[in-house]
């Protein structure tokens, strides 16, 4: 593998302030709203499809309470994980929708995130897997563009895994379902809502896992300066 | 609840994380605790007034309904009221009313009925789906009148909690005026079980499961809820830091 962090590439502006900034206040957020919601499900650790779901119901996943390192608060307390859960929760659903709406007006989306029509050739397709297989990085102008992998991920999580895990959210809310009773029929019912909830929470954390390893991979210092400061050094 | 404290106070310093930390900051914890607020005011922006909770057909309701928090008041109050039917049961409405009114479950069951078949939600997250026949609540708020100044009414039980602090909760005109707002006397046509809160439970169809309190004894108009209980409104709110309004 050649090395992966470059010594005298070109240095060029990589993200965008409003990438950078929603970029980071999403780490933070996702951090309180994952912990906080396993403090929740914590209350009741047992998921089931449909409208109702209680302990004399078939449950299709049940589970131990998580330990205290990975909920919060870290002693069981469902209101104050609550509190946090209910806190982070519409600042982080505003700004997914304002980066969103943001990254339309300032054709990010288009220019960086839409797929190319050579992006979805099968050939390119599988070649990008196996460089990915490989820890084969791209290098020069190819880094400066996301391959089809990455655009894949990173639309698949702000336009489907994001709106998803917000709407589930609001379909648990009892004012939410005489304010939006279509919630709750988009998604089958209320614990239908809440499983679909738990395993896009979950999806996030594997996305978050992949995400980490990617940017060690990919050379930590590097990536993580362009997306604070923005500048990026092309690798070589 | 004692021993979560207590276990709070032997964990703190190591155990604590950074949130919990931060969260031991009265500002961050006044943040944290008026996220309720937003949600509200953004649920009541987007619902109509009198939007009515789902209603669901006979099929869908659960086969068992599970029942929770207390399961018996057991005083002897409640004890000589069960041991009769209720018979002596009297519901009393008072406080800033102009006409103060003393209900038996006979003179109740005269009344009106609304019957609606709705999803229960705990606030630990699981649901259960049950028909509930009951009085609306406005027919009795209207035959007491209420007074100008009235902005909450409380509901006492009879259920001390074992520890000398009744259950109580309280909601606001625009839920006590709302169409599915019930005194609920039946589950699943059969009159309420001890456990689900005989003789009679309120039913706030677009809250969480702690608002619907059970053994009703009283209702009380107040124009604060400041100087009851705690003050947050409500038993779960007082000892747990439950939010008041649960519609989330």
């Amino acid at each position: 593998m050649d090395s992966p962090t470059p010594t005298d590439g070109i240095t060029v502006k990589r993200h965008r302030l409003s990438t950078r900034l929603w970029h980071w206040l999403n780490a933070a957020l996702l951090y309180v709203l994952f912990t906080s919601g396993l403090g929740i499900f914590n209350a009741h650790p047992r998921l089931y499809w449909g409208q109702y779901g209680a302990n004399f119901d078939h449950a299709w996943l049940e589970l131990e309470r998580f330990p205290g390192w990975i909920t919060l608060p870290g002693l069981y307390n469902l209101a104050m994980s609550r509190h946090w859960h209910l806190t982070a929760a519409p600042i982080f659903a505003f700004a997914l929708l304002f980066y969103m709406l943001w990254s339309l007006a300032n054709r990010h989306v288009t220019r960086d995130l839409a797929f190319r029509r050579y992006d979805l050739r099968p050939r390119h397709i599988w070649q990008d897997i196996k460089d990915h297989a490989r820890l084969r990085f791209p290098t020069g102008q190819a880094a400066l563009r996301y391959n089809v992998l990455q655009k894949a991920s990173y639309v698949g999580v702000i336009f489907i895994l994001l709106p998803l895990v917000i709407l589930t959210g609001l379909t648990m809310a009892p004012g939410m379902n005489a304010a939006w009773p279509w919630l709750v029929d988009l998604f089958g019912g209320r614990q239908s809502a809440r499983s679909l909830h738990f395993i896009a929470a979950f999806a996030l954390a594997a996305f978050f896992i992949v995400h980490i390893l990617m940017v060690i991979l990919a050379g930590p210092i590097n990536e993580v300066r362009s997306m604070i400061t923005g500048r990026y050094r092309v690798p070589e | 609840m004692i021993l979560t404290r207590r276990m709070a106070l032997l964990g703190a310093g190591a155990m604590l994380t950074g949130c919990d930390r931060l969260a031991s900051h009265d500002s961050v914890r006044e943040a944290l605790f008026s996220a309720e607020n937003f949600h509200r005011w953004a649920q009541r922006s987007l619902m109509a007034r009198d939007a009515l909770a789902q209603e669901f057909r006979p099929d869908q309701i659960s086969p068992i309904f599970r029942a929770n928090g207390t399961a018996n008041p057991n005083t002897p109050a409640y004890k000589a009221l069960w041991r009769n039917g209720f018979a002596d049961w009297r519901l009393a409405v008072t406080g800033l009313v102009e006409r103060p009114l003393s209900l038996s479950l006979a003179q109740l069951r005269t009344l009106p009925h609304r019957e609606q078949i709705t999803r229960h939600d705990c606030v630990e997250g699981w649901s259960a789906i049950g028909k509930w026949r009951g009085v609306p609540l406005r027919t009795i708020v209207e035959g007491a009148r209420l007074r100008d100044s009235a902005r909450y009414l409380v509901f006492r039980c009879a259920d001390d909690m074992g520890g000398g602090r009744p259950y109580y909760e309280s909601i606001d005109l625009i839920d006590a005026f709302h169409p599915q707002t019930i005194l609920a006397f039946a589950l699943n046509d059969a009159p309420l079980t001890v456990a689900n809160g005989a003789p009679v439970r309120l039913r706030v169809e677009r809250q969480l499961g702690y608002k619907q309190a059970k053994y009703l004894m009283g209702i009380e108009a107040v124009a604060t809820l400041d100087g009851i209980g705690k003050g947050k409104g409500g038993f779960w709110e007082d000892v747990a830091g439950y939010d008041w309004y649960a519609g989330i």
